[in-house]
C-alpha cells in the first residue's frame, strides 16, 4: 500500500486558495450583518400581540430550523430557477444564509428580550420613555450583551454551512477546492488544506467577533479594569489583631 | 387649595382577587404621606395606580389636575409630573450611573447633551453619589443603587414623588443613607407618597400616616397616632412589628 | 423533459427515508460512545488527555462537516479502501458528532455546583465514583434538552451525505429532480419530510428544557 502526502503540487495554487477564503469571509460577513438585522425585526415580531403575525413568525422560524441548509439552498436556488428568476449563484446564497440566520437569531435574540427584567421596562416606561426607545435602549441593548456569545456561536456555524453554496456551484473556499483537487488529483491533499484555511477563518472570525464585542460593550471594559485595579492596589488590613504580637504577648505572658 | 393627588373611591381586582376595596385620600402639595399596613393591605397596589402602572376597575385617581383612570390619560406628561422609586432600584444594567440618568432627559425631555450632563451631576451630587458618574449599578452597593434610582427620577423634576418600599430590599446600614436622601427632598418641599416599613422614620418626617388595612384606608393622621391608634387593627399591626 | 410527479416518485423519497435515519441512527449512536470518550479525556485533569482532547474538538467545530465528508472519503481511497458511501459518511459524522456532543456535555458536567464535589471528595469517593455516582446522574438531566436538539442537527446533517453519492432522502430528491425537472415541488417535499421528522424532537427539546428551568427556580 504505497500512500505520502504531497502537497507539492497544490502550491502553485496558493492565491486561488487565498480567493476562496476571501469569498466565504466575504459571503459569512453579509448574510451576518443583513441576518441578524431581519432577525431582531422577527423577534420584535414575534413577541407582537396580533396572534397572526407572531404565528406567522413562528412557522417561518420553525420551518428554518427544522429542515437541513442544503435543501433550503436547492428550494431557493433551483426553486426560483424553475419558475423563471435566475439569481446568480453568491447572490442565491447569501440569500439562503440570511434566510437562514434570521431564523436562528430571532430565536436567540427573542430569548434574551424575554430575559429583561420586568421591573426595568417599568420603570423605563414611568421615566416616560417611548415603546421605541424602551425597545431599542432598554431592551435590546442588553439583550445583545447577554446573547453575543451564543450568536458567535451561530455565526460560525454558518461560515461553515457556507461550504454547502458549493453544491450549487457558488464560488467560494469548497467550491475552489473541488476544481483544485480535479486539477491536480491530490484531493486528500487538497482538503487537508481548505480544512486548515477553514480553522484559521474560524479563529478570524472569533477574534472579529471578540473585538466587535469589546468595542460595543463598554460596560465590560470598565468592571474588567475596575477588578483589575482593585486587585493590584490590595491594601493590607488594618485589624488591631496582629498574629505576630498577640503570639509575643501569649509567650511573654507565659514566661513571666 | 385643590390637592395634587386626589384618590376618591377606588377599587381594584386582581383577577377573582379584590385588592383595593374603595379607597380614598388627599394628598396636598408639599407634604409627605407614608403608607403602612400588613401585606396584601393593598398599598403598593395603590401607589402603582397612581402612576398608571395598575389600571383601576372603578374610582378616580387625580395627579396636578389629570384624571389618571381616563383611558385616554396623557401618559407622557403624566409620567413627568409624577417620578417613582422601586424597591428593586430596576437600573438599567448595560449602561453607567450618569447614563442612566441621561436617557430620559435626553429622549423625553430633549435636552441636549450638554443640558443633560449638567442636570444629571447636579442630582447625583444632590444624592451624595458625585463621584461615581462613570460607574456601573453592578459595581455599588444596595444603597448606592437605590440612591441612583432616585436620582434617576428627580432629574425629571417631577412634582410628586412615589417610594414604592424602596429601603424593604436593603440591611440597616445602607437603609439609613437612602432615608437621608429622602429626608432632605422633603426638606426642598418635594410631595412625596412612600410606602414603607420604617416606622420611626414614618413617624419622625410624615406629615400623615395612612394605615390601609384590607384594601381600604383604615385610619389616617399624624405621627403620633402611631402612639396612640384608634382602631384595634392598627394596634395589632404595630404590635407584630410589621 | 419535464415530466409529471407521479407516485412512484414519491414512494421512492419516502424510501429514501429509512436510509436517512439508519444514517442518522449510526451517527449518534457511534457518536454517543465517542463522545463520552471525548467528555472524559476533556474533564481529565491530566494535561496529556486534555489538550489533545481541547485541540481535536477545535478543530472538529472549526471546519465544515462537508470538509470532513471529503476527507474522509478521499482519504480512505487514498489508502486503497474504497468503502461504500454509508461507512464513509458515517465514519465523518461519528467524527462530527462526537466532538460536538462531548463538547455539550463537558458543558453539563461544568456546569454542577464546585459544592458537589467538594461533598463527594470529604467523603473520601474517588474522582471516578464522584463522577459516576454524583455527577453524572445530575448532569445528565440537564444535558437533555441539547443532547435531542442535537439530534436534529444530525438528522439535518445527514443531507451531506447526498454529496459522496450516499441516497438518503436530499439524494433522493436530486435524482428525481433530474429526470423530471420539478424542483419547487420536489424540494418543498423533502423539505417537509425533514421536518416531519425534525419538529417532534424540537418540540421535546424545548419543553424538557421549559421543565427544567421551572424546577430550578
Amino acid at each position: 500500500m504505497d500512500f505520502s502526502l504531497n502537497f507539492a503540487p497544490l502550491a502553485p495554487y496558493w492565491p486561488v486558495f487565498l480567493l476562496g477564503a476571501w469569498l466565504t469571509l466575504k459571503m459569512t460577513t453579509v448574510a451576518i450583518i443583513v441576518g441578524v438585522a431581519v432577525g431582531t425585526l422577527i423577534a420584535f415580531l414575534k413577541r407582537s400581540n396580533h396572534r397572526w403575525i407572531s404565528q406567522a413568525c413562528s412557522v417561518y422560524i420553525e420551518a428554518v430550523r427544522n429542515t437541513p441548509f442544503l435543501v433550503q439552498i436547492f428550494l431557493l436556488y433551483f426553486g426560483l430557477a424553475s419558475l423563471g428568476i435566475h439569481m446568480p449563484t453568491f447572490a442565491a446564497a447569501v440569500l439562503a444564509m440570511i434566510i437562514n440566520i434570521a431564523a436562528y437569531a430571532a430565536e436567540i435574540i427573542r430569548a434574551g428580550l424575554e430575559s429583561v427584567p420586568r421591573g426595568q421596562i417599568e420603570a423605563a416606561e414611568c421615566l416616560g420613555l417611548s415603546r421605541w426607545r424602551i425597545a431599542w435602549h432598554v431592551m435590546l441593548q442588553p439583550s445583545i450583551e447577554r446573547v453575543y456569545p451564543a450568536l458567535t456561536s451561530q455565526f460560525l456555524l454558518m461560515m461553515q454551512a457556507s461550504a454547502m453554496a458549493s453544491q450549487i456551484s457558488a464560488e467560494e473556499l469548497t467550491a475552489i477546492a473541488n476544481t483544485v483537487q480535479s486539477d491536480t488529483f491530490r484531493s486528500l491533499e487538497t482538503y487537508i488544506v481548505v480544512a486548515c484555511m477553514y480553522l484559521a477563518l474560524s479563529l478570524l472570525v472569533k477574534l472579529l467577533a471578540w473585538g466587535c464585542g469589546e468595542y460595543l460593550f463598554k460596560r465590560r471594559r470598565v468592571i474588567r479594569r475596575a477588578t483589575m485595579e482593585a486587585a493590584r492596589r490590595r491594601v493590607p488590613s488594618t485589624s488591631p489583631y496582629q498574629p505576630k504580637t498577640a503570639a509575643k504577648a501569649a509567650n511573654s505572658g507565659s514566661t513571666s | 387649595m385643590s390637592a395634587i393627588v386626589k384618590l376618591d373611591q377606588v377599587f381594584k381586582s386582581f383577577g377573582a382577587n379584590q385588592v383595593l376595596k374603595g379607597v380614598s385620600f388627599e394628598v396636598e402639595k408639599g407634604e409627605m404621606i407614608a403608607i403602612i399596613g400588613a401585606s396584601g393591605s393593598g398599598k403598593s397596589t395603590a401607589l402603582r395606580c397612581i402612576d398608571r402602572l395598575e389600571t383601576v376597575d372603578s374610582g378616580t385617581i387625580e395627579v396636578c389636575g389629570m384624571r389618571v383612570d381616563a383611558p385616554d390619560v396623557d401618559l407622557h406628561r403624566l409620567r413627568q409630573e409624577v417620578g417613582i422609586v422601586f424597591q428593586g432600584y430596576n437600573l438599567f444594567p448595560h449602561l453607567s450611573v450618569q447614563e442612566n440618568i441621561m436617557l430620559a432627559l435626553r429622549h423625553v425631555k430633549q435636552q441636549s447633551r450638554a443640558e443633560a450632563l449638567s442636570v444629571s451631576m447636579a442630582v447625583l451630587e444632590q444624592v451624595g453619589l458625585g463621584n461615581k458618574a462613570d460607574a456601573y449599578p453592578e459595581q455599588l452597593s444596595g444603597g448606592q443603587q437605590q440612591r441612583v434610582a432616585i436620582a434617576r427620577s428627580l432629574a425629571m423634576a417631577p412634582k410628586v414623588m412615589l417610594f414604592d418600599e424602596v429601603t424593604s430590599a436593603l440591611d440597616p446600614q445602607l437603609t439609613g443613607e437612602v432615608l437621608r436622601v429622602m429626608e432632605n427632598l422633603a426638606a426642598g418641599g418635594m410631595t412625596m407618597l412612600l410606602v414603607t416599613h420604617e416606622m420611626a422614620f414614618a413617624k419622625r418626617m410624615a406629615d400623615r400616616i395612612i394605615y390601609m388595612h384590607q384594601g381600604t384606608v383604615w385610619e389616617v393622621g399624624p405621627g403620633e397616632m402611631l402612639d396612640h391608634p384608634k382602631t384595634p387593627e392598627l394596634q395589632a399591626f404595630l404590635n407584630n412589628g410589621l | 423533459m419535464i415530466g409529471s410527479f407521479s407516485w412512484q416518485h414519491f414512494f421512492y423519497l419516502v424510501q429514501s427515508i429509512w436510509w436517512t435515519l439508519v444514517l442518522s441512527g449510526l451517527a449518534f449512536l457511534l457518536g454517543s460512545i465517542g463522545g463520552f470518550a471525548v467528555l472524559l479525556a476533556r474533564i481529565s485533569p491530566r494535561r496529556w488527555l486534555w489538550m489533545p482532547t481541547l485541540i481535536y474538538i477545535e478543530c472538529v467545530q472549526g471546519i465544515p462537516l462537508l470538509i470532513l465528508l471529503f476527507i474522509v472519503y478521499y482519504g480512505l481511497s487514498v489508502y486503497g479502501f474504497a468503502l461504500p458511501a454509508l461507512v464513509a459518511a458515517g465514519l465523518a459524522m461519528m467524527v462530527y458528532t462526537s466532538a460536538y456532543l462531548g463538547d455539550i456535555w463537558r458543558g453539563c458536567v461544568e456546569a454542577m455546583p464546585r459544592p458537589q464535589w467538594e461533598a463527594a471528595e470529604c467523603l473520601s469517593l474517588t474522582r471516578w465514583q464522584t463522577l459516576r455516582l454524583v455527577i453524572i446522574p445530575q448532569a445528565l438531566r440537564l444535558s437533555l434538552p441539547p443532547t435531542v436538539g442535537f439530534m436534529v442537527q444530525v438528522i439535518k446533517m445527514t443531507s451531506l451525505a447526498s454529496v459522496i453519492g450516499f441516497i438518503e432522502l436530499t439524494r433522493a430528491g436530486q435524482i428525481i429532480n433530474n429526470s423530471i425537472f420539478q424542483p419547487f415541488l420536489i424540494f418543498s417535499l423533502v423539505g417537509a419530510f425533514y421536518f416531519v421528522l425534525c419538529y417532534p424532537l424540537s418540540r421535546w427539546s424545548q419543553s424538557m428544557e421549559k421543565k427544567l428551568n421551572v424546577s430550578n427556580r
